[in-house]
């Protein structure tokens, strides 16, 4: 979404799929995992649309839609690509949109090489390194920038300084080489059109197991309902983004919405379903290793050298990115106050670099390999929830010190004596060095704070009890470790020390248990002016050490020293906007880049789908929304020559966050495995890839190690010894690692026991009983699980052969009022390579009648599949 | 106030309840019958499991949380709540929290009792131990200054002002592996 779009959130809000006149859902089971955001989609049923459910389960979403296309797991991009070509060949796009909002245009550079003319591969990639450098993918005359995604700084190839964006590159605001017409062959539309001419919808039926009118179906209905008079939304969650292609997917989703005009519209729009109550949160104000608050880059230990270099090589000339400085400075002076002046560089160098991929799992690995000592895990439960959970309860295992932050006694903090390793013998209590501390974690219900939601909007919880016992929110847990830490190192010498010393934190508390006041941090995350007033909006923000800022994207929601996020206006009383509720990142706009709801003279493109437009008597934007532009730039501005930031982007150019201000079907800047998304195949597929002579995503992050072992695919030997596609997913009574569901007597009555589901036929194939038990198993695990026969799920007919899968939610551990074995110890570690999430959807399997194999006989068993699977067995 | 009429469940249906399902369902005991929630205070929430972000009313009596229901006035939910939402008093009333602070020592076998305050003192230790064993300065000829042994996990289900703490004392320690369930 940030690379194609400029900002990393839903571009929608869920109360406005009520406005869509088609809803394509894929990637996503909405209607039992986001149950109310799914009234939206009935709403719009009920108003005529058409609702669509791709997905390779039939479930209560599908029972809800028009129409269900059951694809065969992790072909999604083949489907994608069929929509955008059947767009493309039949002269679908919504072409006054494409040509003055997208790059459809631009003319990319003459050394740039498609995978047609590479065969999977695009030009710029290094074998040895197993990456792609992005100076062939620019356009011609003009390299960028990009909002959004990897800048090279951070990639792993980054060993010569980035490069730099040309000053001058724009012309009256636009790229200098384009074709209006679009015509020309080196022009991006025109590449697209050349890329995609394979994923006819034959090819496309054929890898994801379906036949070529359900795709065409589905091509026609979001064409027919997209253009001046009509829009679609494409919904997608973790089906789209677990993957290791899950980018190019959400990619693929965004150009389609682009040829054909939706982003930026009532009804329109790409909306992203996230699976945690502030998961939007705790990216745009990050506990992520790879940026800093509002999508700031962490610095870099080979590109960063200063701030000003900093500035320089991050910062984009032209568009709101150009404004990095006035982001960056007014969140060190929210760090560290009065000791940041400008002749340290507001103590720039005092954080800390980071020098390749830091996650979760290269941490879990990490702490195997005895590297990493101390770990914090807040509210999350890795021994259960992870890909590969069995390696993570090993990395717990290995550390010196652990502090388990929760409710319950999880997993995750019990691993010591309780897991599948203590039971089969591998592991034993006595020989387990890690010191573990177990605190209890204050409920939502017992602290004030903010959830950022899906929709980017920012929601204030009321604390409406105290904390009991020794329970207490993070914020106290933080705040007064940081105390603590403040205070020893006063007497210590401590390396980097300043860093510590200087870091402001000083927060007012309540209360006899000394509760920070969290209405003082949000206060400065807005943050304030040179006269300590809060600010209002992040164009307010200086790049002089005047105002002091948190996180720039949070800058407004305590406009007027009043919590914003706090406003409950009943929706009854205010349009169906409800502009009065909440707050949403940026500047309280609900509806993203919404600039493109109006033509290029500033028109509704019908009454229909009026949203925002140019009020020419008031000389201003004016609709339902906040206007996602400049309040009096005129549609018609043309930027001078040599504008820089905001004021380079042309009044007729929606995506302000952009280098050039348009939507970009194609990305050359940000997205590691390629500006375009292309089908491959699964890490562990049992098929090989029909389109490309690459089996799978060339730049994927592969583990090959001891405890993340992979199956055999086909190409290699063996490949037959798992047969059958494996999925996880969610169900409608648990959440996630079952922490939240597994503990309460209620939701573990509605959903007692993990159960796998498989169709009739693969039942018949391997005897399995509905109701009774199966083994699944891969050379990483061996599970148990009850067996649900059902025609939800369907065999898939490919090359003559029938290929079978087996779904299983992924809830349950050893923990909890309801037990049962962890799904996730089946999936291995292999991951995307621009945001390293991993691939849960689409992996491989066998399974059989009966209950597994107990204590020191599970080892035996695993030992034995691996040398089935050729694979040398764990020492 | 009761009339002086007949009181027959099927003349008051007749009469004025159709679908029997206010007064000629009402007897004289749960005629006094009341709301739990009624006259109760209600604190304006937000429910902690999923992104949607459904309202919900905590309605709390001689401070206890004593009923959670979905806020009517909430754009987004209007007032309902998904199986798990509507099960949230349960959650936090959960038979099986804790509510003090457990440790166990290297190699141990058992959980032991120890004080939040100790507790606290000893992670502070532990912290500024590790980083000072494991800091590197450098990497390659460049400047890094980080802290290699520490790392953290966990908030999507945390408030934003407390993600904007952990990540702001985090980056002070020089602690970059700093992950959350974005990638779950």
């Amino acid at each position: 979404m940030g690379t194609s779009f400029g900002r990393g959130g839903a571009t929608t809000f869920q109360q406005d799929l009520q406005n869509s006149d088609c809803i394509m859902i894929m990637g996503s089971n909405m209607a039992e995992n986001h149950p109310v955001g799914f009234q939206w989609v009935m709403e719009a049923r009920e108003r005529g649309a058409r609702v669509i459910h791709v997905d390779p389960r039939f479930t209560r979403t599908s029972a809800m839609a028009d129409l269900h296309v059951p694809i065969r797991a992790g072909s999604d991009i083949a489907f994608l690509g069929g929509i955008i070509n059947y767009i493309l060949q039949n002269d679908r796009a919504f072409k006054e949109y494409v040509v003055n909002y997208t790059n459809g245009p631009v003319i990319l550079k003459d050394e740039f090489q498609d995978t047609e003319d590479l065969d999977g591969m695009f030009s710029g990639w290094h074998e040895d390194k197993g990456g792609y450098t992005f100076e062939t993918w620019q356009y011609k005359g003009m390299d960028l920038h990009g909002a959004a995604g990897q800048r090279e700084g951070e990639s792993a190839l980054a060993e010569r300084e980035p490069f730099q964006q040309r000053e001058d590159a724009l012309e009256n605001g636009e790229p200098p080489h384009m074709d209006k017409t679009l015509q020309d062959p080196r022009c991006i539309y025109q590449i697209i059109k050349r890329h995609y001419s394979r994923y006819t919808p034959e090819m496309a039926a054929k890898i994801c197991g379906i036949r070529p009118k359900q795709l065409i179906e589905v091509a026609e209905a979001l064409c027919s309902n997209s253009g001046r008079d009509r829009t679609s939304n494409i919904a997608y969650s973790v089906a789209w983004t677990q993957h290791t292609f899950g980018v190019q997917m959400i990619r693929a989703a965004a150009i389609i919405q682009l040829l054909l005009g939706n982003i930026g519209r009532p009804g329109g729009g790409i909306m992203a379903l996230r699976g945690h109550a502030s998961i939007q949160g705790s990216t745009d104000i990050p506990t992520l290793f790879n940026i800093l608050p509002g999508y700031i880059p962490m610095p870099h230990a080979k590109a960063h050298h200063n701030l000003a270099h900093f500035i320089e090589s991050e910062g984009a000339k032209t568009g709101f990115w150009g404004n990095l400085d006035k982001y960056t400075v007014s969140l060190l002076k929210a760090w560290y106050g009065d000791h940041a002046t400008e002749n340290n560089e507001y103590c720039f160098p005092l954080l800390p670099r980071i020098s390749g991929d830091h996650s979760a799992y290269r941490s879990a690995m990490a702490a195997i390999d005895g590297k990493l000592k101390g770990y914090f895990i807040c509210g999350e439960n890795p021994a259960v929830g992870n890909a590969n959970a069995g390696l993570h309860r090993r990395a717990l295992a290995s550390l010196e010190w652990l502090v388990v932050r929760d409710f319950h006694e999880i997993e995750s903090a019990a691993f010591w004596y309780d897991s599948p390793e203590i039971e089969s013998g591998e592991l034993e209590t006595e020989a387990i060095p890690t010191e573990v501390f177990w605190m209890p974690a204050a409920a939502h219900t017992e602290k004030d704070g903010s959830f950022t939601n899906t929709q980017r909007l920012l929601q204030w919880h009321h604390k409406a009890v105290e904390p009991q016992g020794d329970a207490r929110s993070e914020l106290w847990f933080y705040y007064h470790l940081g105390k603590r830490i403040k205070h020893k190192i006063q007497a210590q010498d401590e390396p980097w020390a300043d860093a510590i010393r200087w870091l402001t934190w000083d927060y007012p508390t309540k209360g006899e248990i000394e509760e920070p006041d969290a209405h003082m941090v949000l206060r400065e995350i807005n943050g304030w002016d040179s006269e300590g007033k809060a600010l209002s909006s992040y164009t307010q923000l200086k790049a002089d050490g005047s105002t002091v800022c948190g996180c720039w994207i949070y800058c407004g929601c305590y406009k007027d020293e009043l919590n914003q996020t706090a406003r409950r206006k009943p929706h009854t009383q205010q349009t169906w906007v409800a502009p009065e509720w909440g707050w949403a990142w940026p500047a309280d706009r609900r509806l993203l880049y919404n600039r493109a709801s109006a033509d290029p003279d500033g028109k509704p493109w019908s009454a229909r789908k009026a949203y925002v437009w140019w009020d020419s008597v008031k000389e201003q934007w004016t609709g339902y929304d906040v206007p996602d532009f400049e309040k009096t730039k005129k549609p018609g501005y043309v930027p001078p020559s040599g504008a820089k930031r905001e004021e380079a982007i042309a009044g007729w150019h929606p995506f302000i966050m952009q280098d050039d201000g348009l939507g970009w079907l194609f990305v050359p800047n940000g997205v590691v495995d390629g500006p375009l998304p292309t089908y491959f195949e699964p890490h562990e597929s049992p098929v090989k890839n029909a389109l490309y002579g690459v089996q799978s995503n060339p730049a994927r992050q592969v583990f090959p190690r001891k405890f993340n072992e992979y199956n055999p695919s086909p190409s290699e030997q063996h490949g037959d010894v798992f047969p059958f596609v494996l999925y996880t997913y969610r169900l409608t009574e648990h959440h996630t690692a079952g922490g939240m569901s597994r503990t309460v007597p209620h939701l573990s009555e509605l959903q007692p026991e993990l159960f796998c589901e498989v169709s009739p036929e693969l039942a018949q194939l391997r005897g399995l009983r509905h109701g009774d038990w199966a083994t699944i198993y891969n050379v990483r695990a061996v599970i148990e699980a009850r067996v649900m026969v059902t025609s939800r799920v369907q065999p898939i007919r490919m090359n003559g052969k029938v290929l079978h899968s087996v779904g299983l939610p992924y809830h349950w551990g050893s923990r909890g009022i309801v037990t049962g074995d962890t799904t996730n110890d089946l999936l291995h570690i292999a991951l995307d390579p621009n945001v390293h999430i991993q691939e849960t959807k689409g992996l491989t399997c066998d399974i059989r009648p009966g209950r597994r194999p107990r204590g020191k006989a599970r080892k035996t068993f695993l030992d034995e599949v691996r040398a089935k699977a050729y694979m040398e067995t764990r020492v | 106030m009761r009339d002086s009429r007949p009181t027959w469940p099927v003349m008051r249906q007749l009469e004025s309840d159709p679908l029997a399902l206010g007064a000629a369902a009402q007897s004289d005991t749960n005629r006094e019958w009341q709301a739990r929630t009624k006259g109760v205070k209600a604190v304006k929430s937000v429910c902690p499991y999923c992104a949607v972000g459904c309202g919900q009313l905590l309605y709390v009596k001689d401070n206890k949380l004593i009923q959670v229901e979905g806020d009517p006035d909430s754009p987004i939910s209007r007032g309902r709540l998904c199986p798990k939402g509507a099960a949230t008093r349960t959650m936090v009333q959960s038979p099986t929290r804790e509510y003090k602070v457990k440790y166990r020592r290297p190699y141990g076998t058992a959980w032991e009792e120890l004080s939040l305050d100790q507790a606290m003192d000893m992670i502070a230790d532990r912290v500024l131990k590790t980083r000072r064993e494991t800091w590197l300065s450098q990497e390659e000829g460049k400047d890094v200054n980080r802290c290699e042994g520490i790392a953290s996990l966990g908030g999507a289900t945390l408030d934003n002002e407390e993600n904007y703490l952990m990540k702001k004392l985090y980056t002070a320690l020089g602690v970059v592996q700093v992950e959350n369930q974005a990638r779950i």
